[in-house]
């Protein structure tokens, strides 16, 4: 067997469970996954070269077919396209010399298209490997392009002084964090070695009621009590417990998970401990989404000095676990699916990670804000952070703000502000509609919702704020939301791999002007069924983006009903169905 | 521990913990399936058995029944889902009963019956999809597949434990993958119980078909829903 | 933009419902059936044929018109239920598809080929032109040497791109499966129809093949 795969086999003990570990360092080696090295690994993790095949092709970053020297993925999101998206897109490929999807022919580059990317305030983006390059423009893609192709290397480009990958200025040299407004919670200064003496000191138990008293709910996005989850994975009786951080921030339009990461890791890090205390685990885990790969050296540089502080490393532990791309994989089992080196597939519930998690151990999984509030929780007291927010939903949350307005990046706001309030400050005024919470949430307009409070009571939010003013198609915007589902949804269960597909469709034939109301009928039936029959979150949320548009703005939909009239049916379209259109020429 | 459910007002003794579509099948009620097999790891994949419990729309072999669960089977809105998702099936892949060895054994077909399909309310997609038919000893006809994971969860390599089985890409994309090299070590009992745990006509077994004549197919003798609720369906 | 005349009725917006039994009961005549086969084998219309003698008891309260058993070829008058054994597969099968949807009250598809494309539909994962190339001109059966031609002209119908199910080019009410559908449940669907019942064709008459 070559050495080098030998090694990199050796490396994770050829652990069938560390395969998204294996199959990175073997693509870093070979550019793709060559059949004779896929053929080598199943020999080593008793895997039929079609499973591990079935892994590879489950997630985006990685290649099964040799690709150029450099992997271009570009940022294709609703922002984007907003802010000079195609201009960009064309100039790579004028440059590139190739198309989307495919390589140019000295092997140089290959393009790709990828959704969000967790940069929305900074569009266009691309990632070059694993660099990523921000608020891109024709002239800014062709010098880039051009001094590739005079090999420097992608991070040589984007940080010449050569700043090294583990220190927070490289990373703030790749992105802007954008910290428009900080609150009471986040981004604070605080002592963590006194921190953690005094959590390590005090009785789980009593850390688990001091969530519990604090109502702080998890900042995925279903807004689970935090407490609740703890106390649940406290009760159950087991040697191996495992904590983890849901660093899989793949809702289109949020990026504070990105900016806490990059600012206040440790915040986040020591909130994984304090957890690992209350629920009784040694272990943890960051899931890091393959879009911040860019971040990992800087994390793990962090990890080491919280090791060599003594803070970490004796009685917890934290690995990152990188991802490979797949939006999904937010879901926390199929995270944990993907943590475990399988194709990032919901698991069916129950049972559920707090009794049946990470390779069978009670798990518990957190998002990065949740875990970086527990830390400010745990230092200031479970009353002071409910004395902020409503009364059910208690504390800050952080919004990641971006498309028309003046001021786009993270803002920290208590729970029950006014969208009316949201977009004053961050200079909206044109703003006639907003997408909270991603295309998973719901699209509200601002002349009926301003008065609306963001809570979980009223208007739910994960972090994603969208916004757009009236140059704005709304019905572009839902086409587009509806194939990032398609393009993301896992296929695993029938409603969700088959109805986001034909939703999709019957969108583009509504913009074609081919839609009659049955259609509109049918997306809300259509939508119903997603909503109830669907496996995870993805396929009961998917339709969203129509049924919350078909809601909040009919118009867009009942202005574009054909007026077509006679026997055959709108939706029939006689040109196509004709060779040539109609005029059949014998050649 | 004994509990009572309700299933369609009827009241039922069980036990706790039994999974809802077995204690359905036991008192009678029949619940479709298309994915579960029952005494197997559940795989939740193809959601034909939606039922409301508590009001709440689930798939029914995901359930474990606890006491005073009120279930509902027979009730027009999540009938029509469980019709739906039938017919999204019909509509995805290349259904073509006619010509399809498969035809009266199969689990999909009978199911629609059941189920009372009649047409799908989704454009027909007639998909392109390369067919496998490079093993000695099985067709892999991807046109018929609904990627319900039977063969993926429950057929292995009896040395190597492999999977024989197995899945590739995602979303409307992933399809079933062959590995033709441990097919050619699977015995004739195991290709056999490949081809009859795929519920469509998608793992055929090379060398047989049209066995029975029509009429005297195994769902023409008696229907999928008698088979489930019978009390020993070893069949 | 939305300035159409309200009393215009798309096709599709027809609902399919059964036929109201106080108009059925005021009808002195028989109820006008057509019948017709677009891209079918006529497998749909013997079936029909063998609904027997109890096609005899269904003639007391039908007649037909259009049919290629009346050898009838446009719709004489207004029918009540046309009955479309075929998908669509050619541009003659679009007309006379529109032709019956126009001039009957309820359409019913009758057999796979009608529901879903069926045998015919089998050429839509392939271009046109392969087909026509591999019928007329690699064919085993052409004559070597022979001039290579794709029959064309204009009394030859077009044919459509791909074949379609009569319901994706017009609205059909109702639909009875089946390679061909037994003559069971031919007459249980026209039956219930023509005595103003609910259709209801139950699961021990609903085959696909």
């Amino acid at each position: 067997m070559n050495t080098q795969i030998k090694l990199i086999l050796k490396r994770y003990c050829s652990d069938r469970t560390r395969l998204l570990d294996i199959l990175w360092d073997l693509q870093g080696l070979y550019g793709y996954f060559p059949e004779a090295v896929v053929t080598q690994l199943s020999e080593s993790l008793n895997m039929s070269a079609n499973d591990i095949y079935g892994v590879i092709s489950f997630y985006h970053f990685f290649h099964d077919r040799p690709t150029g020297r450099y992997k271009i993925y570009l940022s294709d999101t609703v922002i984007a396209r907003m802010n000079g998206y195609e201009e960009v897109r064309t100039a790579l490929e004028q440059e590139a010399n190739c198309h989307f999807g495919g390589t140019d022919e000295t092997g140089t580059f290959s393009l790709f298209y990828t959704n969000c990317i967790g940069l929305s305030d900074q569009e266009p983006a691309m990632l070059i490997d694993d660099v990523v390059f921000t608020q891109l423009s024709p002239g800014k893609v062709r010098v880039i392009l051009s001094q590739l192709r005079q090999n420097k290397t992608p991070a040589e480009i984007v940080n010449p002084e050569g700043l090294p990958s583990s220190e927070l200025a490289y990373v703030e040299r790749l992105v802007k964090s954008n910290i428009r407004h900080k609150g009471a919670v986040f981004f604070k200064k605080i002592n963590h070695r006194v921190l953690l003496d005094k959590c390590l000191n005090q009785l789980p138990e009593h850390i688990v009621e001091n969530m519990i008293a604090s109502h702080i709910r998890g900042r995925g996005g279903a807004g689970f009590p935090t407490g609740l989850k703890w106390q649940l994975c406290r009760d159950v009786e087991a040697e191996d417990k495992v904590v983890i951080c849901n660093a899989d921030e793949g809702e289109p339009g949020t990026f504070k998970d990105r900016v806490l990461l990059t600012h206040s890791p440790r915040d986040v890090f020591v909130g994984m401990i304090i957890a690992g205390h209350a629920i009784g685990s040694n272990y943890g885990l960051l899931y890091l989404r393959a879009e911040y790969r860019y971040l990992k050296d800087y994390l793990e540089y962090q990890l080491q000095q919280l090791r060599t502080e003594g803070l970490l490393g004796i009685d917890f532990d934290i690995r990152i676990q990188m991802g490979a791309g797949a939006y999904v994989c937010g879901d926390e089992t199929a995270l944990i699916e993907s943590c475990e080196g399988k194709r990032g597939v919901p698991r069916v519930k129950p049972p559920f990670p707090i009794q049946n998690g990470y390779l069978g151990r009670p798990t518990n999984v957190n998002n990065v804000e949740t875990f970086a509030a527990v830390t400010t929780i745990m230092e200031r007291g479970a009353q002071w952070y409910r004395s902020m927010g409503t009364k059910e939903s208690s504390g800050t949350r952080l919004l990641s703000v971006s498309g028309d307005c003046a001021q786009p990046g993270i803002y920290e706001v208590e729970w029950g502000i006014t969208l009316g309030e949201i977009l004053d400050m961050v200079g909206a005024q044109d703003a006639s509609a907003v997408q909270v919470s991603g295309p998973s949430g719901e699209c509200v307009s601002v002349a009926k919702d301003a008065e609306r409070e963001l809570c979980y009571d009223d208007l739910s939010c994960n972090g994603s704020f969208m916004i757009f003013d009236q140059r704005q198609d709304l019905l572009r915007v839902v086409q587009e939301f509806m194939r990032f589902f398609v393009d993301e949804s896992c296929g695993i269960c029938v409603p969700c791999r088959v109805g986001n597909v034909e939703l999709l469709r019957k969108v583009d034939r509504l913009i074609d002007g081919k839609g009659c109301q049955k259609d509109l009928d049918d997306l809300v039936s259509w939508g119903k069924l997603l909503r109830a029959t669907s496996r995870c979150g993805l396929g009961t949320t998917s339709a969203k983006p129509i049924l919350t548009t078909l809601d909040t703005f009919p118009g867009i939909y009942q202005n574009i009903l054909t007026r077509k009239q006679g026997t055959l049916l709108a939706s029939f379209d006689l040109k196509e169905a004709l060779p040539d259109g109609g005029r059949f020429r014998e050649e | 521990m004994t509990i009572q459910i309700s299933i369609d007002g009827k009241q039922i003794t069980t036990t706790a913990g039994k999974t809802l579509v077995d204690v359905a099948a036991e008192n009678g009620i029949y619940i479709p399936t298309l994915c579960y097999v029952k005494n197997k790891t559940c795989l939740g994949t193809c959601r034909v058995c939606s039922v409301k419990v508590s009001g709440n729309v689930m798939s029914a072999c995901t359930v474990a029944v606890s006491d005073g669960m009120k279930v509902e089977v027979d009730e027009p809105e999540v009938s029509d889902m469980r019709k739906a998702l039938v017919e999204c099936l019909f509509t995805e892949g290349n259904h073509n009963c006619p010509s399809c060895e498969k035809s009266g054994r199969c689990e999909l077909q009978a199911v629609g019956y059941e189920v009372g399909m009649v047409v799908s309310r989704f454009p027909y997609r007639f998909p392109v999809r390369e067919r496998n038919h490079t093993s000695g000893k099985i067709w892999l006809e991807r046109d018929r597949c609904i990627l319900c994971l039977r063969c993926v969860e429950f057929i292995h390599d009896a040395e190597s434990g492999k999977k024989i089985f197995s899945l590739s890409k995602r979303g409307a994309k992933a399809r079933i993958e062959i590995d033709t090299e441990l097919v050619e070590s699977m015995s004739a009992g195991q290709v056999k119980v490949a081809a009859n745990l795929c519920p469509v006509g998608c793992i055929i077994e090379k060398g047989h078909g049209f066995n029975e004549p029509i009429g005297q197919r195994k769902y023409e003798k008696k229907s999928i829903r008698e088979r489930a609720v019978a009390k020993n369906n070893n069949e | 933009m939305n300035n159409l005349p309200k009393k215009e009725c798309f096709s599709h917006d027809l609902p399919g419902t059964p036929m109201d039994s106080t108009v059925l009961a005021g009808r002195s005549e028989k109820i006008p059936v057509a019948t017709i086969a677009l891209c079918g084998c006529w497998g749909c219309t013997l079936s029909f044929l063998d609904m027997d003698e109890k096609l005899l008891a269904l003639l007391e309260k039908i007649t037909i018109n259009r049919s290629s058993l009346t050898d009838i070829k446009r719709i004489t008058k207004r029918c009540m239920i046309g009955f479309v054994e075929g998908g669509v597969a050619n541009v003659d099968n679009i007309e006379t598809l529109e032709h019956f949807r126009e001039n009957c009250d309820i359409l019913i598809s009758v057999g796979a080929c009608a529901v879903w494309g069926g045998v015919p539909a089998m050429r839509n994962d392939r271009e046109l032109l392969d087909c026509l190339v591999e019928a007329y001109i690699d064919s085993p059966t052409a004559v070597p040497g022979a001039e290579e031609i794709i029959p064309s002209h204009e009394d030859i119908p077009q044919l459509t791109n791909k074949v379609y199910p009569c319901h994706e080019v017009v609205k059909m009410d109702y639909f009875i499966p089946g390679c061909p559908p037994d003559a069971d449940a031919i007459f249980k669907v026209l039956d219930d129809l023509v005595n103003g019942r609910v259709v209801d064709l139950p699961a021990s008459l609903n085959r696909y093949d």
